[in-house]
């Protein structure tokens, strides 16, 4: 059979006013950092593993003690969950004796939200309940809105939305860098009681310079190394390490807020080795590709109600 | 001069106290208030300067006598140069000169005369089952006595847990109705000093701030004054870092238990019992001289709900966050993979479900077949 001119139009014009959804912006382009970004620069050499800042976590935040095993003992999570925002994992290998050694040593490593640049959590959100501050860039949950889904949990490379699975009215748990007592004027809780300067609060701008500036250090020298905060007039000398040449979150995934140094390489330490463009800007761009001007959309619309008068003439026939 | 202006009046009260030593207490006494050290002075001032030696009244119901005890084994001050130079002690049972109606005159008289000035003391619980006969004083029931007398007081202090809480005798099933004097004077401001006995320097330290500030110390929910009672035992255990490294005593006199580890697993309620044990210790004679320190788990004897109600043995719960002595490895194995009981219910379940469809599939033919 032959399909008319006609009805070949009427059916594409048809096509066209069902996919009448606002034709969306294809914006490929990868987001930059915030001027005014605020984040935490972990360094894994300083930290001396004492867990005070998961206390400090848990009381700033009203969480919940986790028991992990038989004993109730002490607050031991053995990750991330809907009760613990911040862990300190351990890296050990063979006799740990030497810390920050890969061989035979052992390392920290502090795990929680890190503030994605372009967070994959958010764009996968489809109801918007996981916002990026427009100034701070904070990544933060508005228990209102969510659906949940936990698209934000499967999205995020870093495994860090978690689900109160035990809670018949479930919310997302995830570390807000403490936005509740950045607004009264206070910094991040971890930060704040880290003794050491393990954990350093600041301006992503000012962190990435220290990253930057620690990088440069000739190990076994002593330097000064500012405590909770990157303004702190508070400082301690402490003989660097061998840092291993890479800031992490510097561009990983394209770029984090909170920023990682370490004496062994990151992949030991648990972090997941991404591409620098973010997994959100490639998703995006598929996506943002595929309905640009919606012309796609109404062609692939158009074909198939092409092929279904095209059965329907057969079988009148 | 004003040193021997001063020392004079010293002397005077305290009949061979030196100076040196009595400023020395004062000194203690502010620092285990919480107070700044020069408070000492201002201390001084108050028990050297009072118009009249401050009258106390203390009444006791059912009790041991065990709080009076060791408020007798104090060295600074002695308890003779508290009732005899520091406060006018009316009326006390265990230590009254007098007996029998000659002593409730006494306190008959104090009461009247100073109605609105003394402090009254309560050691012990007040029975209010049956009208009170559980516990009479001269053929009156001690919850009227104790009514009657806090009316007229200018402050009231229960000293010990029955006191605080009604104690031992108010554990399940209380057949007296044991009471303590905070719940029985509702409405009243009651300052609770818990404990089995409580330590005699958390009351002295009470009755001193009331005389120098003339004001009750911050007191928490409780009505426990925050300087004594502000923290857990746990806080400033000195057993503490071997709860923080995992080393437990398992039972009693064990290698463990020897060489001085943490005596959680056999009971002890310090991480959950608010009280200054650990710091100012009992009866003077050094360190280790409290309940841990010797080597028996703390019972919770200031917290009520805890002592005489948690079993002994019975392990405490966590109150604060402590973190843990090991960490969390960067990955943890979770679940023990499928067991064989687990794979033999799916296969069976997907074996009916199959079955069942085939069953289905089979009817659904026969009534085609059937039309």
């Amino acid at each position: 059979m032959k399909i008319k001119r006609r009805d070949f139009l009427k059916g594409l014009a048809g096509s066209a006013v069902l996919a009448m959804a606002p034709p969306a912006i294809a914006s490929s382009s990868e987001k930059n950092r915030l001027p005014d970004a605020l984040g935490i620069l972990y360094d894994s050499t300083l930290c001396v593993g004492c867990q005070v800042c998961m206390v400090a976590c848990k009381r700033a935040n009203n969480m919940p003690l986790e028991f992990y095993g038989p004993q109730k003992r002490w607050d031991n999570p053995v990750d991330l969950s809907s009760k613990t925002l911040n862990i300190i994992k351990v890296y050990e290998n063979g006799t740990p004796k030497e810390k920050d050694r890969e061989i035979d040593g052992y390392a920290f490593v502090k795990r929680h939200c890190m503030h994605c640049v372009d967070p994959a959590c958010v764009s996968a959100c489809p109801a918007s309940a996981m916002t990026k501050d427009t100034k701070t860039g904070i990544v933060s949950y508005n228990k209102n809105a969510c659906i949940g889904c936990r698209y934000c949990q499967v999205a995020c490379p870093f495994n860090i939305p978690k689900f109160e699975w035990d809670n018949p009215f479930p919310k997302i748990v995830k570390c807000q860098l403490c936005s509740h007592l950045l607004a009264k004027g206070q910094i991040p809780a971890c930060s704040n009681e880290c003794p050491t300067g393990a954990s350093l609060f600041g301006p992503v701008a000012d962190l990435v310079k220290e990253a930057e500036r620690r990088q440069n250090m000739t190990a076994g020298k002593y330097y000064e190394f500012p405590v909770s905060e990157i303004s702190s007039t508070k400082k301690q000398v402490h003989k660097a390490k061998k840092y291993i040449p890479k800031i992490y979150g510097e561009n990983d995934g394209g770029g984090t807020q909170v920023l990682m140094l370490a004496g062994v390489s990151f992949d030991k330490l648990g972090l997941p080795m991404l591409p620098d463009r973010s997994y959100t800007a490639i998703a995006e761009n598929i996506q943002h590709t595929l309905y640009k001007g919606m012309i796609l959309p109404i062609v692939a619309f158009g074909g198939l109600i092409f092929l279904v008068k095209r059965a329907e003439k057969k079988k009148k026939e | 001069m004003k040193d021997q202006n001063f020392a004079g009046p010293i002397r005077e009260k305290l009949k061979g106290v030196s100076r040196r030593d009595f400023m020395k207490f004062c000194g203690v006494m502010a620092v285990s208030m919480g107070l700044p050290f020069g408070a000492g002075t201002q201390i001084a001032e108050a028990i050297t300067n009072p118009k009249r030696r401050p009258p106390v009244i203390w009444l006791h119901g059912q009790e041991c006598t065990g709080c009076t005890e060791s408020l007798l084994r104090t060295s600074h001050p002695s308890l003779e140069h508290l009732i005899l130079d520091l406060i006018s002690l009316d009326y006390h049972e265990t230590l009254n000169a007098g007996a029998g109606h000659q002593a409730e005159a006494a306190l008959e008289n104090s009461v009247k005369e100073n109605a609105g000035k003394f402090i009254m003391v309560v050691e012990g619980s007040v029975p209010i089952k049956d009208g009170g006969i559980y516990c009479m004083i001269g053929g009156r029931p001690f919850a009227d006595i104790v009514k009657e007398t806090a009316a007229k007081a200018a402050a009231v202090i229960a000293i010990g847990s029955c006191a605080s809480w009604g104690g031992v005798q108010s554990s399940a099933p209380n057949p007296t109705g044991a009471t303590g004097v905070p719940e029985f004077l509702k409405g009243t401001t009651v300052v609770s000093i818990p404990g089995c006995p409580p330590n005699a320097y958390n009351f002295l330290s009470t009755v001193l701030y009331f005389l120098t500030f003339k004001k009750l110390p911050a007191l928490d929910e409780l009505g426990r004054p925050k300087f004594a009672y502000g923290r857990l035992i746990h806080e400033n255990c000195e057993r503490r870092p071997h709860f923080d490294a995992g080393r437990f005593a398992e039972q009693f006199g064990d290698e463990g238990h020897r060489q001085g580890y943490c005596l959680y697993k056999l009971g002890c309620k310090g991480p959950m019992t608010h009280a200054n044990c650990p710091s100012i210790l009992f009866c003077d004679v050094g360190s280790g001289a409290w309940p841990v320190g010797t080597g028996h788990p703390c019972f919770g004897c200031t917290e009520e709900g805890i002592g005489f109600t948690i079993p002994l043995h019975t392990e405490a719960d966590i109150e604060i966050v402590t973190p843990a002595a090991e960490h969390a490895p960067i990955q943890t194995k979770r679940g023990a993979g499928i067991s064989a009981g687990s794979a033999a219910l799916v296969g069976g379940i997907a074996g009916v479900a199959i079955g069942a469809g085939a069953v289905v599939a089979k009817r659904l033919g026969d009534k085609n077949k059937g039309e």
